[in-house]
């Protein structure tokens, strides 16, 4: 498959108030890439993030899915959603729903699978993210690291072309965030587009066909995830790499 | 919800200080609900009244006739009342402007005014007016040719809608902005990344609303809900202004040709009593189980 850009992001502005988040970003990811953003807090990142889905809506610029802009209608955001899975930080599991249930739900009310189809389906994510035994379990019976696999095992069961992951291990356990690095890693290797903010320096080097820096608002650097660890361009860069990096 | 724990909760802190059987003893007694064995008392007394003395026992029979209106009442009206509560509700928290404002507007008005008063108004004065509206539109559209349509508006009359009807669509409408409140303060203990997740799968506002926000947030208001019930339990007394035949009305009336206000009257309250002292531990066992369960 010839490489496209499935997102594209023009002159993006978010303001949230008076506060200015994102002052200007652009950004273009071929399919297939997995792209990491890094970046001290309040730099923008997983508001850039939540942009692409629309989660937060952009005060200015445009952003392109799968050749499609995000407008306001709320049916065609409904369906770029549905192409791009996102991974949140605190997982966000259903909790009165079950594992397997978490995992079906909008499988048959969005895209209208049967329940053989989305049982089947949901029970083909579990095994690929190994906990196919918690099927049955409620979320408050798993740990941290269990509920975020299902929590990508749910993204997953929807067929996304894109994968949002927004800091997928800063609510764990450090002994847990292996597990689910792993699971990210197998599906990078799948050749799934993903975009990952993280503080996982290990899974950017390891994953990363693009890595991002973003302070203030504004991309500062990019490029491959070795030039930047080992000669980055920018100060701002640097001492960040050094303040994250000197342990 | 869960502050009204009891004294049971508390005892576990006490308990390596207590030693001998006198003072378990005394405590068993400082914590035990000694109020609802008052009560249990009270009304197994009053039942042996009602059942011994003739006077009581008669004054018990005519007033069960209304039974079956205090129920009926209590239950269509609760049942509409969650609907147009859960729309309330939703109002309540739409980003539509003037949805929002209007259902404020229903919740503010309801309860800034005593029931007693709005149920004389919205069975007297409201119901009425809709009534007149509806069946002059009746007409005009008959005079237009529509007449599918005018024909059964026109027939509606005002002693076509019974006093039970307007007393139901009173209480409905009353306890619906209460209902309101209930729902609005349940959504919005559930936390936005809930929501988040619905809508990042694809769903929409309103599959996220039925299948992710709604199941939990009803669930926790479950107790409120239930006193709620409770409440409409007793108020449904205040119908008998509109002379439905609720047990309220019928003890007046057996009061008033008897001249036994004390066999009628408390005959009345212990029934009352015995309805909402069952449902509250009803609530309560629902409230428990829900606790478990985190």
């Amino acid at each position: 498959m010839a490489k496209r850009d499935i997102i594209v992001v023009k002159g993006l502005h978010k303001y949230f108030g008076a506060i200015e988040a994102l002052r200007g970003v652009d950004l273009t990811v071929a399919a297939g890439k997995v792209v990491v953003i890094v970046g001290p807090s309040g730099s923008g990142k997983s508001t850039l993030l939540r942009c692409i889905n629309h989660l937060e809506v952009e005060t200015q610029g445009e952003v392109w899915v799968d050749g499609q802009k995000l407008g306001h209608d709320p049916k065609q955001i409904n369906e770029i959603r549905t192409e791009i899975g996102m991974v949140f930080q605190l997982f966000n599991l259903f909790p009165h729903l079950t594992a397997l249930e978490n995992i079906t739900l909008a499988q048959r009310v969005v895209r209208n699978r049967s329940k053989e189809e989305a049982i089947d389906m949901g029970l083909k994510q579990l095994k690929r993210v190994g906990i196919l035994e918690k099927a049955d379990v409620h979320p408050d019976q798993l740990s941290g690291g269990q509920q975020q696999r299902v929590a990508i095992a749910r993204a997953l069961a929807m067929d996304p072309k894109i994968m949002l992951f927004d800091e997928p291990t800063s609510a764990l356990d450090p002994e847990m965030i292996k597990e689910v690095l792993d699971v990210m890693l197998d599906l990078a290797q799948d050749g799934m587009t993903m975009l990952v903010v993280t503080h996982e320096m290990g899974f950017a080097r390891a994953a990363a066909d693009e890595l991002i820096f973003m302070d203030e608002g504004l991309i500062v650097e990019q490029g491959s995830p070795l030039d930047i660890f080992n000669a980055p361009q920018e100060e701002r860069t640097k001492l960040f790499l050094s303040q994250i990096l000197q342990h | 919800m869960s502050d009204r724990g009891g004294p049971l909760q508390e005892s576990a802190s006490f308990g390596p200080i207590v030693s001998s059987r006198r003072d378990r003893l005394s405590l068993a007694v400082a914590q035990a609900p000694l109020w609802l064995i008052a009560i249990f008392l009270l009304a197994i007394w009053a039942g042996y009244f009602i059942l011994t003395r003739q006077n009581f026992r008669q004054a018990f029979e005519f007033i069960l006739i209304g039974l079956s209106a205090t129920i009926s009442t209590t239950l269509w009206s609760y049942s509409m009342a969650l609907i147009l509560g859960l729309i309330a509700g939703l109002g309540r928290i739409s980003r539509n402007v003037i949805i929002k404002n209007l259902a404020t507007l229903y919740v503010e008005i309801i309860r800034g005014i005593p029931i007693l008063v709005l149920i004389f108004y919205i069975a007297l004065v409201a119901v009425p007016s809709v009534v007149d509206s509806l069946q002059a539109l009746g007409f005009w559209l008959i005079s237009r040719d529509i007449s599918f349509l005018g024909e059964p508006l026109s027939l509606l009359s005002n002693q076509a809608i019974s006093m039970n009807t307007r007393a139901v669509i009173a209480l409905s409408v009353t306890y619906g902005a209460f209902l309101a409140e209930i729902f609005r303060a349940g959504i919005q203990s559930i936390g936005r990344g809930q929501m988040e997740a619905a809508r990042s799968l694809g769903m929409s506002y309103g599959e996220a609303m039925r299948y992710i926000i709604l199941p939990q947030a009803i669930r926790n208001v479950l107790p409120a809900l239930g006193n709620d019930f409770v409440a409409m339990v007793k108020d449904s007394s205040l119908v008998s202004v509109l002379a439905v035949r609720d047990i309220t009305q019928v003890a007046r009336l057996y009061a008033g040709r008897t001249f036994r206000f004390r066999e009628a009257y408390t005959t009345l309250a212990v029934l009352y009593l015995t309805m909402t002292l069952v449902l509250s531990l009803i609530v309560r066992m629902i409230e428990r189980r829900y606790e478990r369960n985190g």
